[in-house]
């Protein structure tokens, strides 16, 4: 690892000047970042720690939405009984997460801001067409997820929190590569709120994306047999030494279909 | 460049001055000489360098020390506190949990923190939660026993 300066936020406005001022970087949980900073693929030259700012901090419920903190770890939305009782499917998700040391420090608003092209909470964030909330603006979920490892934040900008809209039913399910515990491909449907069915894909491209043909297939009935029946292009898809393209193509409907069982 | 630290390990505090980019394990194992915590892969993915971060089980080969900074950490150097072992530590010797050792620290702080979120974890649940400790010797299976034995035991 780089040598590195070391600072201390006390608010996410705050944050976001050390950030613009020395051109470092935000540290959440560190889970992807130090281990990008130990092969030497990530060198900031001074890492700005959001740990104990108390408006990156909470789970809140509010009229038919769902509110996280950025620097809630995985490990807290698996176990808040807010989740389970809103939106069980995120529970579910960050559960599945790595495994219980990971889940322990890893955060939901380091997840977002990494944008990993197999990372699960991506996938819920479209999905569920939730709202990223900086300490500037609020960011739909389609205009927040740029490409591999790419995102519509500013260097200087800091999530605070994200924010779910709560579905009629929702389910995610993953694919995972069973050395890294990263989905091949993970697929999360959601009914929404007003009937309407959203599908949204991780793992198989370089970054997440809706899959238009298994929404059409679920708008006209919510089931896992139509879900199954829907063809997904591989045009686009990602190949690598886990799964082709056509591999990843032909599990997207069969995992959606579980999904909706699940749902 | 020395950045000033200070935490509270295995009950007592201590206090340094570091370089940021010190890893929370190599602080344990260099700085206070702590050696019990292993570094089976130093990319987060064995476990072996699992420890308690404010009672969380956390691989310290992927924390920042100054992300203990002002917190509480517990190695299993802090397990056994009167000379008498931990209950999940007797349970690993008497189940035959371990064979050559290594993973045996990082599989043992995880099991505590199992223990402690699943009191009544059945088999699937504990081959779940250990998902991020990984034995090169035992086939894990009296690791699974001594779990459930040393949560039993807990319980007392
Ligand atoms: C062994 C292992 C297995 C894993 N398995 C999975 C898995 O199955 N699925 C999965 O989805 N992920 C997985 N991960 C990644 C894990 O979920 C990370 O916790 C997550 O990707 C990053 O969160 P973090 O809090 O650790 O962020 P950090 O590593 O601290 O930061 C990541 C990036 O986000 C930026 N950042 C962090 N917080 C903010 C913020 N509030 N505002 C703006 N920028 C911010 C940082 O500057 C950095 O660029 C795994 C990681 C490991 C080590
Ligand atoms: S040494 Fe930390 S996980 Fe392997
Ligand atoms: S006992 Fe040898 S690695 Fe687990």
């Amino acid at each position: 690892m780089y040598a590195v300066e070391y600072q201390k936020a006390k608010s996410a406005a705050d944050a976001s000047g050390l950030i613009a001022k020395s051109g470092g970087r935000a540290l959440a949980g560190g889970q992807s970042l130090i281990g990008a900073m130990k092969l030497r693929l990530a060198q900031p030259g001074t890492l700005v720690d959001l740990a104990g700012i108390p408006e990156l901090a909470g789970i809140r419920v509010e009229s038919g939405t769902l509110s996280i903190g950025a620097m809630t770890r995985h490990a807290d939305v698996a176990g808040s009984a807010d989740v389970k009782r809103t939106i069980p499917a995120l529970a579910a998700l960050a559960e599945g997460i790595g495994d219980r040391q990971v889940r322990n420090m890893g955060t939901i608003g380091g997840s977002l801001a990494n944008n990993d092209p197999a990372a699960d909470w991506p996938a819920a964030v479209l999905a569920l067409g939730a709202t990223v909330i900086t300490h500037q603006r609020r960011i739909g979920a389609s205009d927040f997820f740029k490409g591999m490892y790419e995102t519509a934040l500013a260097a200087d900008e800091i999530i605070t929190a994200v924010s779910f809209p709560v579905p009629r039913k929702a389910a995610y399910v993953k694919f995972p590569n069973p050395a890294s515990r990263f989905a091949l491909v993970g697929v999360f449907v959601a009914q929404l709120a007003d009937g309407s069915a959203r599908v949204a894909v991780t793992g198989a491209a370089p970054s997440v994306f809706r899959a238009a043909s298994v929404e059409a297939a679920l708008a006209k009935a919510f089931t896992p047999d139509a879900a199954k029946a829907a063809h997904v292009d591989a045009a686009g898809l990602s190949s690598d030494l886990h799964a082709s393209a056509a591999y990843r193509a032909h599990l997207i409907p069969v995992i959606a279909a579980r999904a909706v069982a699940a749902a | 460049m020395g950045i000033a630290i200070s935490m509270t390990v295995n009950g007592a505090a201590v206090s340094a001055e570091i370089d940021p980019r010190t890893l929370l394990v190599d602080f344990l194992r260099v700085n206070l000489g702590l050696t019990g915590t292993h570094v089976g892969c130093d990319t987060a993915q064995c476990g072996a360098c699992t420890i308690h971060l404010d009672g969380r089980a956390v691989k310290s080969c992927n924390v920042l020390a100054l992300q203990a900074n002002g917190a509480r950490v517990t190695t299993i150097e802090g397990l056994a506190g009167s000379g008498e072992l931990h209950p999940m530590q007797a349970a690993f010797k008497e189940c035959h949990g371990l064979q050559c050792g290594f993973c045996t620290p990082g599989m043992v702080m995880s099991a505590i923190d199992l223990v402690q979120r699943h009191p009544n974890a059945d088999e699937a649940t504990i081959r779940a939660q250990l998902e991020g400790n990984l034995c090169r010797c035992t086939g894990y299976h009296n690791i699974v026993k001594a779990v459930q034995q040393g949560a039993a035991a807990m319980s007392r």
